[in-house]
């Protein structure tokens, strides 16, 4: 078992590289398969999990740490990995035809080191290995966003490269002052020295370590770079990089929180949440307000991003909150790949890229249209989605600490998402201004809106199968 | 104080610097360099910072020797975009971001 769990990260490195190597376009059959085959290693690892034998680790090299570098995974692992595969796999058939017309040069090699750089990012036990991913998941993703070559595209591209950079520059800092007070980066060694006494400059780090990482996650009031560069991007490489780059640094500063930095955590429990609310309601309102499709869909995820960080006042004995946490970024990150997905049909079908032009594609594209519409279910939060159940999770574990006022916040999030849904829904069902029917090749656009729509329902799905999920992350946490 | 605490005290100071003017400069290429500095700031401080009582202590270097090649292939993508916005538009600013 653990003889493949580095096959994770080599088979996307692999065909990244070979990719590169045919030259701009191509890779995307070779994309495909090899994904697949990533998605069933990653089933495989979480039913090993869950029949109980233990986190596996594998030692780079034969190395070990301290001097080596140890992979090893856990329940949360798993289901990062698991959502990154699931996630791909249909964008990448979905990027394969929507590229097919004018491919821009080189997806399939950024999309594949992006992928290698998720999964050993969620497979990293040190503090540094973990840098060096995100680094990998980051510059991947800010060539991504660069990659259709517009000014507007590299300017938001260049805000996304700085603000990154700043990020993990603290957290580079953060590291380095961690190093120096205790000798070690492992997270395994961290926990117990850090529990059993922390001097200054570790509390400095581990503040260093949370802003950096919060920046990097476009936590409110750090969000700026997001829409641009979500909003902007073509959209295979949105909906990669709004479902999956956002909950890479959100898993680290988790795995952070539950582990090394416990008890510094409790201290500063409130910040986050109290940011997490205020993105709810900002992206929220900025999503009713925007004007462009895609512009609405980026700002939905600064506030979906806002619920991850509700939980962490709630973390306690009773994981709901772990729980209502794991199951967002799973429900969020299927639904928004699925809603970007979906309205990269409509953009292409209506031909340009705003909430007043998608007027009539309900009667042309109604699977596009469903498909967006489950994706929404999902966002609101409505049974049976998995969305629903987190939002249930984090409601039930917010009222057993008497915290109405978050549940108030989650409740007017929802209805915001209503809202930001419902006008491109309402919108779609009007007749087209000039009155005459939308003409739409629908055999060129039939794998795009069936791409869309299997996450949509995958999204959907993940809440129907909540138990064998939340069972899952219990596993090694 | 041991030098290698003064070498990571210089770090921080070169770090704070670094991060305000990546924050608040706005020619592209400054930004651009105020990255690098503050990457040398947190460099300085793995190495200095870890060996206090004057030891070396190689695996920082190592981390660092890492850590400059993140930083390079940082820099190369950034100069590459700021390259070609200036192509694009003339100039070395970025736009004011239209985001809705």
């Amino acid at each position: 078992m653990t003889e493949w769990l580095p096959w994770l990260i080599l088979l996307p490195l692999l065909w990244a590289t070979a990719a590169f190597l045919l030259g701009p376009g191509r890779g995307a059959r070779l994309a495909i398969g090899t994904t697949a085959v990533q998605l069933a290693l990653a089933f495989a690892l979480a039913f090993e999990l869950g029949s109980g034998s233990g986190a596996p680790v594998h030692r780079v090299g034969g190395w070990g740490a301290p001097l080596g570098i140890d992979l090893v995974a856990d329940g949360l692992s798993a289901l990062i990995l698991i959502l990154t595969q699931l996630v791909a796999l249909p964008l990448f058939v979905y990027a394969r035809i929507y590229f097919a017309a004018a491919a821009p040069a080189w997806f399939w090699p950024l999309a594949g080191f992006l992928v290698a750089g998720m999964n050993a990012l969620v497979l990293s036990a040190d503090l540094f290995n973990l840098y060096v991913t995100l680094e990998i998941v980051g510059l991947a993703a800010v060539g991504l966003v660069a990659m259709g070559g517009t000014a507007g595209q590299l300017a938001a591209a260049l805000r996304y490269l700085l603000a990154t950079l700043v990020g993990s520059g603290m957290y580079l800092l953060g590291v380095a002052l961690v190093y120096g007070s205790y000798g070690t980066v492992s997270i395994a060694t961290l926990t117990p020295l850090v529990s059993a006494g922390a001097p200054l400059a570790v509390w400095f780090a581990g503040g260093l370590l949370l802003i950096g990482l919060m920046v990097k996650t476009a936590l409110f009031p750090f969000h700026g770079w997001l829409p641009p560069a979500h909003g902007g991007a073509p959209a295979p490489v949105s909906a990669l990089v709004s479902a999956l780059v956002v909950k890479a640094s959100f898993y680290l500063i988790l795995r952070l929180w539950l582990g090394p930095f416990a008890a510094m955590a409790e201290v500063a429990a409130a910040l986050p949440a109290v940011l997490g609310a205020a993105a709810i309601l900002w992206g929220s309102w900025r999503a009713v307000r925007a004007q462009r499709l895609k512009a609405l869909v980026a700002w939905s995820t600064v506030a979906q991003v806002g619920y991850l960080f509700l939980i962490f006042p709630l973390l306690g004995a009773d994981q709901l909150a772990l729980h209502a946490g794991g199951m967002q970024v799973l429900a969020h990150g299927l639904a928004k790949a699925a809603m970007f997905a979906s309205v990269g049909v409509l953009i292409q079908a209506t031909g340009r890229d705003a909430v007043a032009g998608v007027a009539g594609v309900a009667a042309c594209l109604p699977l596009t249209l469903f498909a967006f519409g489950l994706a929404g279910v999902t966002l609101m939060g409505l049974p049976p989605s998995g969305g629903f159940l987190a939002k249930w999770l984090l409601i039930e574990a917010a009222l057993l600490r008497g915290r109405w006022d978050m549940v108030i916040v989650v409740f007017a999030g929802g209805l915001l998402a209503a809202t930001y849904v419902f006008r491109v829904l309402q919108q779609a069902f009007l007749a087209t201004p000039g009155g005459e029917a939308l003409r739409v090749d629908r055999r060129r656009l039939a794998t795009l809106e069936w791409t869309a729509f299997a996450l949509a329902v995958a999204s959907i799905l993940v809440g129907l199968r909540g138990m064998e999920i939340l069972r899952l992350l219990g596993v090694g946490a | 104080m041991s030098t290698g605490l003064i070498f990571a005290c210089v770090g921080v100071v070169l770090f704070a610097m670094g991060m305000a003017g990546v924050l608040l400069l706005e020619h592209l290429l400054r930004r651009i360099l105020a990255f690098n500095l503050m990457g040398s700031g947190a460099f300085l401080v793995m190495v200095g910072f870890a060996q206090r009582m004057d030891v070396p202590d190689p695996v920082p270097q190592a981390m660092v020797l890492t850590g400059i090649v993140v930083a390079v292939a940082a820099t190369a993508l950034a100069l590459a975009l700021a390259r070609r916005l200036h192509a694009l538009t003339g100039k070395y600013t970025l736009p004011p971001a239209a985001d809705d």
